[in-house]
């Protein structure tokens, strides 16, 4: 009996999902890679070459890594805290902070770019505030600067830092916790050997999130820093949309692709390690 | 409670406060501006004001914008909801090697950037042939909703306990029936759940549409940020307003349907 006389008819009800990506998405992406491996009709490595020897080349992915590496901590910083809180929180405040996570995920990412310009403006809330906190003497822009990038990614991607903790944190018996307590374990070391270690998988899953997103964002720095500040993804975009240097464009985008691909693999095997699912 | 444990909590909370903060903020900002009358978006504004709205009503550029999304997003959702359901219940129910390669295949382009999936998939149009805008937008689309509904309806359905088909059966319904009556109900969370997150990908999508879209055909996210880097003036905080509010009407649409907490299962 060969494999195909045992395949049950039910799977193929998978097959036209399955041919559809093949065709408009799979098929594409190995042509893009492909091609990313031919000059003038020869295999030839020599795009790359030329991508990786030159310094600006490095400048861009250093930005781009240092960037996508802020935006994950602050997003770890303020997502972990806040999983925590809507774990534990009831009722209305429950409620609130569902809300502040899910609408925000509900609203597009050029009208939160749009309002974080105006946020981060000499006269902008930020400053604003910060002044009447008595941190600033005097308003400061925010605006095109790498603080204020990161800022305003930040915010578009914590929701996806908070929401796959929270998914962990949701499962935890607390009686764990408990028992960890009436065996003697002081408030720390409870979090330290019981909570956090159970919600990794959950924590790795947000960092890989918030990490691919931030690397590949398009929208955010281009409103937020402009275009003396590249990144792969922005030099991406540009090399296609406006410099017409396809070549150029489909070096970088292999680059962020395999940066992209590199995260997740690291993810799904990390979170494996750690006992969860995915 | 010891001093540690109360000084956690507190810095838990703050911090958790300080997030509900900072996520609606841009909301709240950006509502405020829309409703000022000054044109550099001074805040507190000087005077209320609803300027905007009416240039709003006037743009030319806009409406159809939000037309081209509307039909887009509609179109390549449904098509998604068909297909995704499709593939949830054949990989889940049936037996075939490489089912979870499969899997992870379906959702993948949720992970992978926008931008490179927009450069390979307008090569390979261009190399097919292929120039309509509308049939390189809705083909573009569908690989970015699709994701959404085979994640979700996978795992709902694996949740699903399928003798109650079988038990349908016995009571005296057909086959169709007893899918329709019994199976449809439990999946309708996912199915409006993975729907609404669909459409408002789709709605919301960038970096794939720029590479299909012209001077004629525009869709709304790229006829925003087209105004944003050439005129920015309030309107667009109009605009924007408004698609909070619409955010917000689904949302509670999904809460009465499915319910918040069902929906923050990604």
């Amino acid at each position: 009996m060969t494999r195909f006389a045992r395949l049950d008819p039910v799977a193929l009800l998978a097959l036209p999902a399955i041919l559809y990506l093949a065709v408009v998405y799979g098929v594409p992406l190995a042509g893009l890679l492909a091609r990313s491996f031919v000059v003038d009709g020869a295999f030839s490595l020599s795009a790359f070459v030329a991508f990786f020897s030159d310094g600006f080349s490095w400048t861009v992915i250093g930005n781009t890594i240092r960037i996508a590496a802020g935006v994950t901590l602050v997003c770890l910083l303020i997502g972990y805290p806040t999983a925590l809180a809507l774990a534990r929180a009831k009722g209305a405040a429950q409620a609130l902070i569902l809300v502040a996570i899910i609408l925000p995920l509900s609203v597009g990412v050029v009208v939160k770019a749009f309002a974080w310009q105006i946020v981060l403006r000499r006269d902008g809330v930020i400053s604003q505030a910060l002044i009447f906190l008595g941190i600033w003497d005097e308003p400061q822009r925010l605006l095109f600067t790498e603080a204020g990038l990161v800022l305003g990614a930040a915010n578009v991607f914590v929701p996806f830092m908070i929401l796959p903790i929270y998914s962990v944190l949701k499962l935890i018996d607390p009686r764990l916790t408990e028992a960890a307590a009436t065996l003697g374990a002081s408030p720390l070391q409870r979090f330290f050997t019981v909570a956090l270690p159970l919600t990794l998988p959950g924590l790795v899953t947000g960092v890989a999130f918030v990490f691919s997103m931030a690397t590949s964002m398009y929208v955010v720095p281009s409103l937020l820093i402009g275009d003396r500040f590249q990144t792969l993804a922005t030099l991406t975009g540009r090399s296609f949309l406006f410099m017409r240097n396809e070549q150029l464009g489909s070096t970088t985008a292999v680059v962020l692709l395999v940066l992209s691909v590199a995260v997740v693999v690291a993810s799904a095997a990390l979170s494996r390690r750690f006992g969860g699912e995915t | 409670m010891t001093l540690i444990e109360r000084f956690a909590s507190v810095l838990v909370w703050t911090l958790a406060a300080f997030t509900v903060v900072f996520l609606l903020t841009p909301l709240a900002v950006t509502v405020a501006v829309s409703f000022g009358s000054s044109a550099v978006f001074t805040l507190p504004a000087p005077s209320f004001s609803l300027r905007w709205y009416e240039a709003m009503g006037r743009s030319r550029d806009l409406w159809p914008a939000v037309a081209t999304s509307l039909q887009l997003a509609v179109v390549s959702t449904l098509i998604a909801l068909v297909l995704g359901t499709l593939a949830a219940i054949g990989l889940l129910r049936g037996r075939f090697p490489g089912r979870g390669a499969a899997v992870t295949f379906l959702v993948s382009p949720l992970m992978l950037p926008g931008l490179v999936l927009g450069i390979a998939m307008l090569e390979a149009f261009r190399g097919a042939g292929l120039r309509s805008v509308w049939a390189s937008l809705i083909l573009a689309h569908v690989v970015i909703t699709l994701p959404y509904v085979v994640r979700t309806v996978y795992a709902s359905l694996s949740l699903f306990d399928f003798t109650l088909i079988d038990a349908a059966r016995i009571l005296g319904l057909s086959y169709p029936k007893a899918v329709v009556k019994v199976m449809v109900p439990s999946l309708a969370p996912a199915f409006v759940t993975s729907g609404m997150f669909a459409f408002l990908a789709s709605m919301d999508n960038y970096p794939i549409s720029i590479f299909f879209t012209n001077a004629w055909t525009k869709t709304l996210p790229i006829q925003m940020l087209q105004y944003v880097e050439e005129s920015p003036d309030p309107m667009i905080a109009a605009v924007s307003s408004l698609l909070i509010l619409l955010a917000m009407l689904v949302l509670l649409v999904g809460d009465r349907l499915v319910g918040l907490r069902r929906m923050a299962d990604l």
